[in-house]
């Protein structure tokens, strides 16, 4: 399969994935999205270039990004139970910040969202790497 | 004297960081560390005898009961003193004994450990903190055993002993929780406290009984005794540290400590009195037909394990007197012995009794060191060993119940000990010398300071013996029994029935030794009945079991672990739906929670389609229709979510779904052709499996709807979502704050998950 128009709209639309990845991640919290579906959208992003390329083969120095993104995330998970922990709370409770801003209103920064991230993070990871380990040459 | 532990920790690995000049000198260094400890004990020998013991106390783990609690009472000091004191000459003999071979560093490592662990044992008064040093030495024994690891007898010998002393422990372990259960404490002295009540549990004998196993098998007491004599396969210095000076003799210290929790009871007397006696007789008996010095040694350590099992069974003031003394006068001579033993194999090249003999010649030094050792051993005045053996005999004439049988098997059992003794130093000194490839000699001092300061020790306390019995013994017994006695040791006893018994020992003993030298047939007969009465020996049993073990441990994977994929999803599915199954049938109940009610049409037509890609994906010849009608499936199945507006569902379904299909369509070129491969009758058979399983989950989602869980916590969710987690999706609050540990988990299963992939995807397959 080596289709222009598919690899022209890759080129384009896996930005647009990315933008509502992270839309779905930020929203999350009073809309429908998350860390979880946001992860899913952006690990699609880049299997959709994979596959309009016909071939998932990166550069060398890339190979490793999907573990690089697994430990990100699960360093963010475990670094949003350190505001709880610091405030002597059990661990786990949420802990908001928040932040007066002109124009829009408040905005409500969390422990919670910082989670998310980290689901985030781990979820494109994880897709990538199940592509990336099936798709490849040994 | 916590700082002890703690500095020997650091020597021990300190060692490798020395540098190069120092290194040489290393087993000085740590020579040193243990002389100083043992100036420490020393020092504080008259806190102790003034009853006052040190303590202290960290919580560890409270909500178990665990914390590190030492102790340095009158009993720990015995065994502190014995294992510093010993440890400072053991290691001047190492220096020497251990000069030609590689790895030291290692090997001093692990002495030094094992002392540090063996203090943490004798100082710790928390019983659960005991056991852990307990299996620690275990561990250390296993290594320094094993330290000719070349040879295939010490990797054998040290893995029997391993096994043994171990599973030993594992029961006391039990048996400490079970007695700690009672008082809910596992603290020593919480359960003095509450011994009484201990006593009378219906737990105490199971609890007893399991500690009992662990005493025995680290003490060597019949049935366990094999371990020993094959552990001799160690140097000579860890065959003196640990197998006769101190862990053999951790077992002793425990039943020290428990006696006046768990001592007194009939069980207790009986139990542990005639282990002790078949012990003790055993080891005599075996010593003499023994034709490796180490050997010998090895069975004369039983023996005196024995005897001190025997006298703290028996469980009166005398005998714990004796007990206590005991354990020094042995201390002092089977590790000279030990080390005598391996000064000579060193210098001659063999063990073997009948290739050595007149060695006095060469060695003179040595003969006298070994002269007196042998002399305590066979409990012959003026040395230390005879006033051990009056006061043992004087507790054995008072033992109560089994008084005569212990007498007659005592006495009979030190005839062979006066014997053996005497024969060592006849055979192996004495003679006509034998053939030598090279000329022994006795150079290097550090051979022989240690051995020489231990002999001189039984002979001198022998003949003054006034200190040893106030400043360190009386302060032990006063830990083991609530009545203080004084003790006072001393030589002549006057004409009693203890005096005659000493008298008959000796004369039957030498006697025996008389004949054992010049009727040269005795010993082979003697050996012959031996080979025919006790035809099956113990460790081969061990072996034997431990093979069996091993076999069907092996038919077990085999049959478990069998490598094919498809056999254990089978297995999986067909026990989880035999469960499920099981369990509807327990409930019997058939009420579903369903209401016919009209749904929209195109609700009902997406629910066909999702039937008919079903149905189409598993008969299909095709793999791309299969996997497209999957989808389709999916995809039906996200939209349903969505008509109950189930967004966040609803999305992750279609992106998974989304997923899957790319993924498969990416593998599928690299398949090979379509097949059927499977007979028929298996692809009944999984038919039968698959609509089974099927069907269970149907049922058990139809009765999903009807369980109520009051008050619903669903309820809560969207009750507190906004006003405590400040979020207006709940599905995703749930996600990240109210059940945010679940996700935790379930991204970490990811994580394996892909890893699991990864690694069985990228590395390269290799044939085995």
């Amino acid at each position: 399969m080596n289709s222009i128009i598919l690899q022209l709209a890759a080129k384009y639309l896996r930005w647009l994935f990315i933008i509502f990845a992270v839309l779905a991640l930020i929203r999350g919290h009073n809309d429908p999205g998350g860390g979880f579906i946001g992860g899913l959208l952006a690990g699609l992003a880049i299997v959709y270039r994979g596959l309009a390329y016909d071939t998932f083969q990166v550069k060398e120095r890339m190979q490793n990004i999907p573990e690089w993104f697994i430990a990100g995330g699960l360093f963010t998970i475990l670094l949003s139970f350190a505001p709880s922990l610091i405030l002597g709370n059990t661990i786990m409770t949420g802990v908001w910040l928040k932040i007066p801003l002109p124009l829009i209103g408040e905005l409500k920064l969390g422990s919670p969202f910082l989670f998310d991230i980290g689901v985030f993070f781990t979820v494109i990871g994880v897709t990538v790497m199940f592509v990336f380990s099936l798709t490849q040459k040994r | 004297m916590q700082y002890i532990l703690i500095i020997f920790l650091i020597a021990s690995f300190g060692i490798f960081f020395l540098p190069n000049g120092l290194k040489k000198q290393k087993a000085l260094i740590l020579s040193a560390v243990q002389l100083a400890a043992f100036t420490y004990f020393a020092i504080r020998i008259p806190e102790v005898t003034s009853a006052e013991t040190k303590f202290l106390m960290v919580e560890w783990i409270p909500a178990l009961g665990l914390n590190i609690e030492f102790v340095l009472d009158g009993l720990s000091m015995v065994f502190a003193l014995l294992i510093t004191g010993i440890g400072a000459l053991i290691f001047l003999y190492a220096k020497a004994y251990m000069k030609s071979y590689p790895g030291t560093d290692k090997f001093f490592m692990y002495l030094m450990l094992f002392s540090a662990a063996m203090l943490g044992l004798v100082l710790s008064a928390n019983l659960v903190l005991m056991f852990i040093f307990w299996e620690l030495t275990s561990f250390l024994s296993y290594f320094l055993i094993s330290f000719f690891h070349e040879k295939e007898s010490a990797r054998k010998a040290a893995f029997q002993s391993l096994y043994i002393t171990g599973f030993g422990g594992l029961a006391m372990l039990a048996g400490i929780l079970l007695l700690g259960s009672i008082v809910g404490s596992y603290s020593i002295y919480d359960w003095m406290d509450g011994a009484e009540t201990i006593r009378q549990s219906s737990l105490y004998l199971p609890g007893l009984l399991l500690i009992l196993v662990g005493v025995f098998s680290k003490s060597a007491q019949f049935p366990f005794h094999f371990w020993l004599p094959g552990a001799m396969q160690a140097p000579a210095p860890v065959s003196s540290y640990l197998h006769s000076a101190t862990m053999v003799k951790a077992g002793i210290f425990l039943l020290a400590r428990l006696s006046p929790v768990l001592g007194g009871t009939n069980e207790w007397i009986y139990i542990i009195s005639l282990i002790g006696v078949l012990t003790m007789l055993i080891g005599s008996y075996f010593a003499i037909t023994q034709t490796d010095l180490k050997g010998i040694l090895a069975y004369t350590t039983i023996n005196a394990l024995g005897v001190l099992v025997l006298l703290l069974g028996i469980d009166t003031k005398e005998s714990i007197k004796a007990a206590m003394l005991f354990l020094f006068i042995h201390a002092f001579y089977k590790a000279t012995l030990f080390m005598v033993a391996g000064l000579i194999e060193k210098k001659t090249g063999t063990r073997e009794l009948s290739k050595l003999g007149g060695l006095i010649k060469y060695m003179p030094f040595t003969f006298i060191i070994a002269l007196l050792a042998l002399l305590s051993m066979a409990g012959l005045p003026p040395l230390l060993g005879f006033l051990g053996k009056e006061l043992i005999y004087e507790a054995k004439v008072q033992s109560p119940g089994i008084a005569s049988l212990v007498l007659v098997l005592g006495v009979t059992s030190n005839v062979f000990m006066v014997a053996v003794s005497l024969f060592f130093a006849r055979k192996v000194f004495l003679g006509k010398s034998a053939t030598y490839e090279k000329k022994p000699n006795e150079k290097g001092m550090a051979f022989l300071i240690g051995p020489g300061i231990l002999a001189l020790l039984s002979l001198v306390l022998g003949l003054f013996p006034g200190d040893l019995g106030t400043a360190v013994i009386k302060p032990a017994l006063s830990v083991v029994s609530d009545e203080v006695v004084d003790v006072k040791l001393k030589i002549w006893h006057g004409f009693n029935q203890v005096f005659f018994l000493s008298l008959f020992t000796i004369v039957a003993g030498v006697t025996l030794f008389w004949a054992m030298l010049k009727r040269k047939k005795l010993l082979e007969i003697w050996r012959k009945i031996n080979s025919v009465v006790f035809s099956v020996e113990l460790d081969e049993v061990f072996a034997w079991v431990m093979d069996k073990f091993v076999k069907i441990s092996q038919l077990k994977t085999k049959a478990v672990q069998h490598g094919y994929h498809r056999y254990y999803i089978l297995t999986i599915i067909v026990f989880t739906s035999l469960l499920l199954w099981f369990q509807v049938f327990v409930i019997r109940s058939w009420e579903f929670g369903i209401s016919f009610t009209l749904k929209p049409f195109y609700i009902s037509g997406l629910a066909v389609i999702i039937l008919a890609a079903a149905l189409t994906s598993s008969f299909s010849r095709s793999r791309i229709v299969t996997i497209i009608s999957m989808g389709v499936a999916g995809y039906g199945i996200s939209l349903i979510f969505m008509y109950y507006s189930a967004i966040d569902l609803a999305i992750t379904q279609i992106l998974v779904e989304t997923l899957t299909v790319v993924m498969f369509m990416v593998i599928l070129q690299k398949l090979p052709r379509f097949a059927v491969l499977s007979s028929k009758r298996t692809r009944l058979r999984d038919f039968f499996i698959a609509l089974s399983f099927g069907a269970v989950m149907t049922i058990l989602a139809l009765k999903a709807v009807n369980v109520n869980l009051s008050p619903t916590i669903s309820d809560y969710f969207v009750e507190n979502s906004y006003s405590k987690a400040f979020g207006e999706n709940v599905v995703n609050v749930i996600l990240v704050d109210f059940r945010a540990l679940d996700t935790l988990g379930e991204v970490t299963v990811l994580t394996i998950a892909a890893t699991g992939v990864f690694l069985l995807l990228k590395t390269k397959t290799k044939k085995l």
